[in-house]
Formats: structure tokens, sequence, C-alpha cells
């Protein structure tokens, strides 16, 4: 660092007593121009210069773009799933304090639904247990809390499984029998199963839910919407009104046809609530957009570290080549000093010269990436996404590589002696 | 008629172990528009007194006056200005760059002087009109003879109106019809008043100045 810290103060020491010579200068537009005559007078190898850099830029280009293009295509896989889905919630209000449902929404919306672009529908409705949430295996307690959990309990309509387009996993699921007679069975998701410790049916496990018993008819799993659910007991509305009150559902979940969300929507709040239509509120599930970003994130890190891998080979590449230039080059170096070119004269052509290959780097690796990313989703009949800011800030990525990769160059070229340059000859 | 160059007591010491003095007391005054031509034997100095009075080297010792400048205290920056603004070159190999035209190259000279790109190209034109190679501006310099380059190392050294130029064995690489060629070309930039030096082992071409300097052991004595 010494030497570089004195190489630097050489370049930019300015003693200028008044002898009546104007200090040499190099104005930019000459700058440039010398610049493009380095960069063109050998152009076989500034295209192996600049090759590094070429691949480095298109390999983060492409990786930043295919990835966004992933993402998009995931998130737009979700949009279908988010345009079919219409959410139906009983709008709550503030009444002395305490929040009440301004209408009750009927169980029976499964009948009630029976509109044109209804897939399926289903209604829940949390169901409070006396002694908080826990759900064991038998009777008897366990201080080791190993054969219960905290699970949380919810009363269902049977139409909800296809509303919520999940799939029976073991067992069955619930019919209007179960629902009318009051049966005690219950469903469990496939995460509460699992640790209840649940793995297999055919001996008809029970569970007990505060004091009540149930049988377990089914495992449910891979729900495409209100996941939680597999993570809940889920039991018939009949059997959860009976033994724990439970009351009105407080969400009912339409399945739709692709593009008629907007008006079952626009039909939900009067068939289920014909009375007070303005009592519901009527929404789409939560945004699954967090999906996105993790896909994003798992992608990039990989591919970032590549291109970043590859880019540092660049630089190396051009510092490489630009010191080797340098080198053949003394018998210049040593003319410009002749006339009149002062060290840091010969910095800054160095400097830009290597900036200059950089740039060119970052402009072709740019193009190539987005060649690839079209390329990669012409194949898969994917829709192109690429930030407008990576196309454009590749070149700049690249001329700040090319800058640094020219910085030792650039000083070594300075840093020589105009007699020992000279006489190495052209 | 004031001196363009005056060096007084130079000396200048290479390290080493012994340390080599390559020139030893040297004292020398060229007035304006005078034609020196410094003959030596190889190793006796003289390429290094060029260096000095081109102000590509630093004497260890001594002063050194160009155009009344007094030159080695100078910064290196300054030196630079001094040697792209008083200082014209002609070397042995003809310094040439490749990949440029022989306007281009000729337009070099002044880059560095804030002389803007157009009236660069301008003077160009008319040093090299003045070499008699105007019809060659845009050839590859690396097709041309011997002498035709050495022309236009002239042109070039012409382009800032030097105070002084310096010959280091302009010949050496001519024969001798081309050294006959550059050597009118010399006598006619006398003619016109421009100070030159000319350093060689070539006793011919050191006839053709108007004063002979010998140069042996690093130091200087009548031819």
């Amino acid at each position: 660092m010494t030497r570089l810290g004195n190489r630097w103060s050489r370049l930019r020491s300015r003693r200028s007593p008044d002898i009546g010579v104007r200090r040499a200068r190099l104005g930019v537009r000459e700058l440039l121009a010398e610049t493009l005559a380095g960069v063109m007078a050998r152009p076989g190898r500034t295209v192996l210069t600049v090759l590094g850099t070429v691949l480095g830029v298109a390999a983060l280009v492409a990786t930043l773009g295919i990835s966004k293009t992933a993402g998009n295509q995931i998130v737009q896989s979700f949009d279908a799933l988010e345009a079919t889905g219409v959410v139906v919630q009983p709008v709550v209000a503030d009444v002395n304090g305490k929040q009440v449902a301004k209408v009750n929404l009927p169980w029976d919306v499964e009948s009630r639904l029976q509109l044109n672009g209804v897939r399926s529908a289903g209604a829940l409705a949390d169901v409070k247990v006396a002694n908080g949430a826990v759900v064991r295996r038998s009777q008897a307690r366990d201080a080791s809390g190993a054969n219960e959990a905290s699970l949380r309990t919810v009363a269902v309509s049977p139409g909800l499984l296809d509303a919520v387009r999940g799939k029976v996993l073991q067992g069955r699921w619930f019919d209007l029998g179960n629902v009318e007679r009051g049966d005690r069975v219950v469903v469990l998701g496939a995460e509460a199963a699992r640790r209840l410790g649940i793995t297999r049916l055919d001996q008809r496990p029970a569970i007990f839910i505060g004091d009540e018993v149930f049988t377990v008819i089914g495992i449910i799993g891979e729900l495409d919407r209100e996941q939680d659910l597999e993570n809940s007991v889920l039991m018939p509305y009949g059997i959860a009104a009976e033994r724990f009150g439970a009351g009105a559902p407080t969400k009912v979940v339409i399945d739709t046809e692709l593009g008629a969300a907007q008006l079952i929507a626009s039909q939900a709040p009067i068939a289920l609530a014909p009375n007070d239509p303005a009592g519901v509120r009527v929404g789409a599930p939560p945004s699954l957009s967090r999906a996105r970003s993790g896909v994003e994130t798992e992608v990039n890190s990989l591919f970032l570290i590549l291109g970043l891998v590859t880019l540092v080979v660049g630089a190396i590449g051009i510092a490489n080549v630009t010191l080797v230039t340098v080198l053949e080059r003394v018998g210049e170096i040593g003319l410009r000093r002749a006339l009149g070119a002062a060290r840091r004269h010969i910095a800054y052509q160095f400097l830009m010269e290597s900036a200059a290959m950089g740039l060119l780097g970052g402009v072709v690796g740019a193009s190539l990436g987005i060649g690839v990313i079209t390329a990669v989703s012409m194949s898969r009949q994917w829709t192109p996404v690429l930030d407008a800011s990576i196309p454009l800030g590749a070149p700049v990525l690249g001329t700040v590589i090319g800058l640094i990769a020219g910085i030792y160059p650039a000083l070594r070229a300075a840093s020589m002696e105009p007699v020992e340059a000279l006489r190495s000859g052209m | 008629m004031a001196d363009v160059i005056r060096l007084r007591e130079i000396d200048r010491r290479f390290p080493g172990d012994p340390p080599i003095e390559v020139l030893r007391g040297v004292e020398l005054s060229v007035p304006e528009g005078d034609y020196v031509a410094i003959v030596g034997a190889s190793g006796s100095g003289k390429s290094t007194l060029l260096n000095t009075l081109g102000l590509l080297d630093r004497p260890s010792r001594g002063s050194y006056e160009l155009s009344g400048i007094e030159t080695t205290s100078l910064s290196d920056g300054l030196r630079a200005a001094v040697r792209g603004s008083r200082i014209g070159f002609v070397f042995q190999s003809f310094h040439l760059m490749p990949h440029r035209t022989v306007e281009e190259n000729v337009m070099l000279s002044e880059l560095y002087n804030r002389r803007p790109r157009r009236a660069r190209r301008e003077r160009a034109e008319a040093m090299l009109d003045r070499v008699g190679l105007g019809h060659r501006r845009g050839a590859d310099p690396r097709k041309l003879s011997g002498g035709e380059r050495q022309r236009v190392a002239i042109a070039r050294a012409l382009m800032s109106e030097p105070a002084l130029l310096l010959c280091d064995e302009p010949t050496g690489n001519l024969d001798s019809e081309n050294t006959a060629s550059v050597l009118d070309h010399f006598d006619a930039l006398h003619a016109s008043g421009i100070t030159i030096v000319v350093i060689t082992h070539d006793h011919n071409v050191a006839a053709r100045a108007q004063q002979v300097v010998g140069m042996v052991d690093g130091r200087l004595v009548p031819a």
C-alpha cells in the first residue's frame, strides 16, 4: 500500500513555480479519442480480454432474469388460484366493547351457492373448547405431554374440502349424514395427525377434545387454500354446535371457475345474507407473493455466487492483459512522456482503456444475458421478466470492474522512467 | 544571442558498487539558432547527455537552464510540460506508433499541450508538407521507407515549434541516400533559425553541423 500511495502522491505532486510554462493537460475528448484508438488497435486481443467480463456479466444478468422469470411464473400459477378463490366473512362491529358479527352466515352454503360459476363452497368456524385447545390421544394425561398437542379445532361444512382444493390422504371426508346425525367424528389435517402420532386409520383411532371423544375417520392434506387447516382438527358443524356450542360460520370459502370470481364475489353476499348483503365482506385469500420472493432468493443466491466468481475471474483477466499490454507498450509510454505527457496522463490512459474494456464487457454481457433469458423463456413458454435496472446497471458494473482491474497496470505504466521506457523501442 | 542551452558542472552518477560516473563536470552553452553535433564513441556518455538535455533524466549535480528556465529543481509534471512545449525529439528508431496513420503520429505531439484537435490536425498537415510527406498523411507508418519514417518523426518534433530540436543518432538506421535527405532537412531547419543538437558517432553527420563537440569518458572535449 505504501508503494501504491507513493505512486499516487507522485502522480498528484503539484509544485508550480512561475516559469512561464503551462502545466501539461489532456482534455477529456483527447483522452477518449486516445482510449478508443488504444482499444481498437488490437481488436482481437480486446475481444479476448473482455471475454471474462462478458461471461461474468452475462451469468449475473441471466441469473437475475431467469429467477425473476421463474418466480413470476410461479406467481402466475398462484394468481390463477387467487383468481378462482372468493372468501366471504361477516363484517364485525364493535358493540359495547365486544366484537360482534353483523350477520350470521349460514352453514348450508353448498346448497345456497348453487350459482353458475361456483365449483364448490364450504364454511368453517373456529370451535372454542372449554379447557383450551389441547387434543389428546387418550383420556389419561401424560405428564410429559407426549400424547397431546395444542391444536385448533374447526367446525366445517362438507363442501369445504373441495373449496380449499384439499386431498384426502387417508380414510374419508365427512358427508352430510355425519353432519345431520351429529356423529362424533373428526378429520385431521396432515400436520395435526403427525403431531398426535396418528399414522394409520385402520384401527379407527380416537382422540379427546377436552373430555369429549371422537373417532378419526380421515386425514387430509395438500390444501391450496387455508393451509392452516392442515394443523387443525376438523369436525362436522352439527356435532360442533351440539357439544361445543359452535355458532355461525366465520368464513365461507368458494372455489369458482376461472374468470367467474368477480361475478361470484358480487352474487355471494346476496345468496349468503339476503337480508343484509352489506353485512358481509368479500375478498380474495391472502396473497402468496411471499412464495415468489422465496423462490427468487433460493435461485438467486446460488447463481449470483457463480456470476460473481466469474466476474472476479473476468476482472483478473482484464488486469492481467492490461498489465501485459503495459509491458508491451513501454516504448509508447516513453514516447508519450517525451512528447510532454505527465505521469498522471499515462495512468489516466491505461485506466480508461481498461474501463472501456469493462464497459464493452458489460454491454455485450448484458446483451448475452438477455439472450439467454429469452431463450430459456421461449423453451419453457414463459414470459421473460427482467428488472430494467439490470441491463442498465450491467455496463456500469463492467466499467467499475474495468477501472478496478486497471489500477495496478496504470500505476505501473505511470511509474516508468521515460529514459528506460524509450530505450525499449516501439 | 541568448543561450538556449546552458549546462553548468553537470554530473550524472548511477548507483552501483562502485557507482558509475557517466557525466563529469559537463559545461555547454548553445546559442539560439546554433547547430551543434556531439560526437563520441559508444559508452562515452553522449546518450546520457542527450537524456539530460531532453529532460528525460535528472543530473546528479549541476544546473541546466533551457531557454532561461532552471530545470533541475522542477517537479516531474513541469519537466514534462517543458519537454512537451520546448523540445522536439528525433530518435534513431523513429518511435512511430503502429496502428496509427502518419498524420495521427504527428498529431500525437501537442496532445498534452492544450491545443485543440482541429488545430493540431492543421499544423500536422503543414509540418508534413514541410518535410515533403503531405501526400502520405493517411499512410501506415510501417509501410514507409526508413527515410520517410524519420521525416515523419521530424514533422512530429516540429509540431510544438520547439526551442530545441534534439536528435539521437537520427541517421543510425538509414542508408546513405536517406541519410543525405534527412541531413538536408536539418540544414533547412537550421537555416530557418531552429536550434539543433545532434548526437552521433558518425563524423559525416557531425560535419554538417555548425559546431562539433567531442565526448570522451563523460567529459566534453573540443573535436
